[in-house]
């Protein structure tokens, strides 16, 4: 008699809400390997995966608003104030 | 020249390392801060007052976390007693996966696929923009998340602690938002990608 029972396959959907925590690498081992197993033989939801990474690098290349040198000069006002106090 | 450096500096009163601390951090503090209160001007007090508290907590910085992570969470808590004062609240949020699939848990509408014709530079040029648009119209919660954890790049347990939720609850939040901002990617694109 087998003493394990083989975990169901996940589906789309339940695949889609693990994706968070396999960003983040915090999914449990048993979820990972669904969820990598899914995804070998899921076109849709490895698309998906590939557009949220997209995203994420996206806004990991969002550049700062120009720091105008008047708010700078304000600020240093502000620390000079300060250091007098 | 690392934390303990510009913090050591500023201790001893150094303008330089004030300024060298401003023109890193205000943008993305400005930006988190009118992403809590939701208003540029009471933003810009919330950002200055934050820089008082940084020059006369310096000497308290321990080096726990990051110097960054520090000012962000000095910032959270001031935008967060502004905001609670002016009463804002979040609107409910729906799930972003609403109707995207069938009964049987399959995509409803397959994704369209267009990840394999986006190079770096339309991500570093032409996405990162479209973030931008896009991140005003996202619920507070996400936006601060978004913001910590995919602009700033703070890491996941500093955010949580940062903005005092549970680990969970901020990977459903940013999860949201990534979601929001994939979709809004999708959409600046038309066409292009059939």
């Amino acid at each position: 008699m087998m003493w394990w029972k083989k975990r169901r396959a996940i589906v789309c959907e339940q695949a889609v809400r693990l994706m968070a925590g396999y960003l983040d690498g915090v999914l449990p081992d048993a979820d990972r390997a669904r969820l990598e197993a899914h995804l070998s033989g899921c076109p849709h939801c490895s698309e998906h995966l590939a557009q949220l990474r997209i995203a994420i690098l996206a806004a990991g290349h969002v550049q700062p608003d120009d720091l105008p040198e008047e708010a700078v000069d304000d600020l240093v006002e502000v620390f000079r104030r300060w250091q007098q106090h | 020249m690392d934390d303990h450096a510009l913090v050591a500096r500023l201790r001893a009163g150094d303008e330089g390392a004030f300024v060298s601390l401003v023109r890193q951090h205000q943008p993305g503090l400005l930006r988190l801060a009118e992403a809590m209160v939701g208003s540029r001007a009471v933003a810009e007090e919330v950002v200055q007052d934050t820089w008082l508290a940084v020059c006369k907590g310096a000497a308290a910085f321990e080096g726990r976390s990051s110097l960054k992570t520090w000012i962000f969470t000095i910032l959270v808590n001031r935008a967060r007693s502004t905001a609670s004062r002016e009463h804002r609240t979040e609107p409910v949020d729906g799930d972003e996966y609403d109707g995207c699939f069938d009964s049987s848990g399959v995509w409803a509408t397959p994704p369209i696929p267009w990840s394999e014709k986006v190079d770096d530079e339309i991500v570093a040029r032409q996405f990162a923009k479209e973030v931008s648009k896009v991140l005003p119209s996202l619920p507070d919660a996400q936006q601060q998340v978004l913001l910590l954890r995919d602009v700033e790049g703070l890491p996941a347990a500093e955010v949580s602690t940062l903005l005092s939720i549970s680990d969970g609850n901020q990977r459903v939040l940013l999860h949201r938002a990534r979601c929001r901002i994939r979709q809004h990617l999708e959409n600046s694109m038309g066409g292009e990608w059939s």
